[in-house]
């Protein structure tokens, strides 16, 4: 264990020192939010800023880069303008729901970082039940989705909020049902007993969960839970431009707006934050001879290259239609997550036996595993005969 | 399959990305202030009006056509008082006052398509806004003269039809006035000779 990988921890432990015994333990929390805030903060900011900046490189433009060296002061300006505008509170808005919908999205997202280890003993609550307090404080963000739209009285805003809901309800199911092999498997709510689970090493090979069939397929099922249930493209129908103005964000503008703006890139790293300590061994080296590499460095670098994929989506895939969206869920996702449930049960239960060669249980995994998503795909897409244009071309 | 589709995009998408560093022809971005394209020769926003020389020959006579023709009503004419020699000597009014409220201007080019005298033409700068809506975007005389030359360099197809055409004009005038002249001149050697011829028959 270096110096360097327990920098902040030896950071903050020398703060305390300094105190007197009384506040230690207060101060001490405080510290931690401090730290949560000041770190995911900036990464909102150099979130959007790159992101904007992926997307023009993807459509073959520049992006932002007037503001400061490359633009990197632009989420400065935005913040500046967003800040200034004026902050308009519909008329026959419920003023006080109004107020406190963007509050109510913000904060328990703020609350589920608190429960993931950024590094090694860098987590600011060792909870035993974790994993179920994530998706708890998680389940808030439906809330304030729908009181934004309700307190709005406005149709578009409405019928963005209870887009959301459906879609968010629809995605929560598939999200939980891939983390519970993980549970499973590790037999432990706690995201620190998560991350020392998958701490061994194979030949010189992190033994995280993704290297096994059912966290390979439970990782990305995962994630396409997670882009649906951060309200990402092409899953970013709550708030669809092109159809219902700006869903539950049309009646919001000025700071309100940056809140729910902050509050969506905040989930989105949440439960970034939390498909690494899943799948992605956490903190812990990909390879041994990277261990000397600090802790925290590590699970920032596998957060970002998962943003990263995330922006890549985003700049690729066009919205999908509300109805082919809840079929993805309902008809493909969960019965995929279920089946996924199952081919973890049998990698536990060969194990178990140890009689069966690793290749085998790959092969049994995948035997169960791609037939399903196979069948499931081709009942998502009806075979329709193909449409004959009479008068085009 | 389910996915393949999707795969193939992002494929895709990672190309474009990598591409548009690698390649600086696939980045089309035009970076404004600092870079700017050329405009079209047949480009056109407000009018201008032409000198030769200096910007006390204007091409302008203040004939008052434009004035007439202008859908929008913003061109406004005063003729001066003394006359002047155009290019072909013969003596023209200039005008004292030319203004064109370009806030109403709508770009157009009737004006530039009915002036007899090549004098109003259609410029190309865009870049007009001002801190004043009513004054800065009244332009007088002086900051719509401008010379033959910026005319050459902004429509030189137009500028040198119409320079041909001028010069054609100017030498027929001068061959008139020449033959003008000799003929006078005949003219008045043979009143001198019939005038001798009188004297002669009055000796």
């Amino acid at each position: 264990m270096n110096n360097l990988d327990q920098i902040f921890v030896y950071a903050k432990y020398w703060l305390l020192s300094q105190l007197p015994g009384g506040v230690q333990s207060l101060v001490s929390i405080v510290l931690d939010i401090i730290a949560i805030i000041a770190v995911f903060g900036t990464c909102f900011a150099l979130t959007t800023i790159l992101e904007r900046k992926g997307l023009g490189r993807i459509q073959n433009r520049y992006g932002p880069n007037r503001v400061g060296p490359c633009g990197l002061l632009q989420p400065m300006a935005d913040a500046i303008k967003m800040l200034t505008k004026e902050d308009i509170v519909p008329f026959a808005a419920d003023k006080v729901v109004h107020y406190l919908a963007p509050l109510v999205l913000t904060v328990p997202i703020w609350l589920a970082f608190s429960v993931i280890p950024f590094g090694r003993e860098m987590s600011a609550i060792d909870l035993d039940a974790g994993v179920l307090f994530f998706f708890a404080v998680g389940g808030a963000s439906e809330l304030a989705v729908f009181m934004a739209g309700w307190s709005s009285r406005n149709k578009y805003s409405l019928v963005g909020a209870m887009r959301a809901i459906a879609q968010m309800i629809s995605y929560e199911v598939p999200l939980v049902l891939a983390t519970i092999p993980v549970i499973m498997l590790s037999g432990s709510l706690n995201l620190n007993k998560i991350v020392e689970a998958q701490s061994g090493y194979a030949f010189g090979v992190a033994q995280w969960n993704v290297f096994t069939p059912w966290g390979f397929a439970g990782f990305f099922l995962f994630l396409i839970a997670a882009t649906a249930e951060s309200n990402r493209s092409p899953f970013d129908l709550p708030e669809g431009e092109s159809e219902i103005i700006a869903g539950f964000l049309t009646e919001y503008s000025g700071f309100k707006y940056a809140l729910f703006f902050l509050g969506e890139y905040l989930g989105l790293f949440a439960v970034t934050a939390l498909s690494v300590t899943l799948f992605l061994g956490g903190w812990h080296a990909p390879l041994q001879v990277l261990e000397f590499l600090p802790s925290w460095f590590c699970f920032f670098v596998k957060f970002a290259a998962i943003i990263a994929v995330f922006i890549w989506v985003r700049g690729t895939v066009p919205r999908l239609r509300f109805d082919q969206l809840l079929n993805f869920s309902w008809r493909f996702l969960v019965p995929l997550t279920l089946v996924n449930l199952l081919v973890a049960v049998v990698w536990h239960f060969t194990s178990l036996g140890a009689g069966l060669d690793q290749s085998l249980r790959w092969l049994i995994s995948a035997a169960m595993i791609v037939p399903a998503y196979v069948y499931f795909g081709r009942a998502l897409s009806p075979n329709r005969p193909t449409r004959i244009y009479q008068y085009a071309e | 399959m389910l996915g393949s589709g999707i795969i193939k995009g992002m494929v895709e998408t990672a190309r474009n990305f990598f591409g548009s560093y690698v390649s600086r022809e696939r980045l089309t971005t035009v970076q404004y202030p600092e870079q700017q394209l050329a405009p079209h020769e047949n480009a056109r926003t407000i009018p201008l009006l032409v000198y030769d020389g200096d910007m006390e020959h204007l091409r302008c006579t203040a004939c008052g056509i434009c004035e007439m023709e202008c859908p929008a009503q913003c061109i406004y004419i005063v003729k001066d008082t003394v006359k002047k020699s155009d290019y072909l000597g013969r003596m023209q009014f200039q005008p004292r006052v030319f203004d064109i409220d370009i806030s109403v201007c709508m770009a157009c080019g009737i004006c530039a398509e009915v002036c007899p005298f090549d004098s109003i033409m259609m410029d190309q700068v865009f870049a007009l806004s001002t801190q004043n809506r009513f004054s800065g975007l009244l332009l007088h005389k002086e900051d719509l003269a401008k010379a033959n030359g910026y005319f050459h360099a902004i429509h030189p197809s137009d500028a040198g039809d119409i320079d041909a055409r001028r010069d054609e004009d100017k030498r027929k005038a001068e061959a008139k006035a020449k033959a003008a002249v000799a003929a006078k001149a005949a003219a008045a050697i043979k009143s001198s000779e019939a005038s001798a011829k009188q004297v002669e028959v009055a000796a």
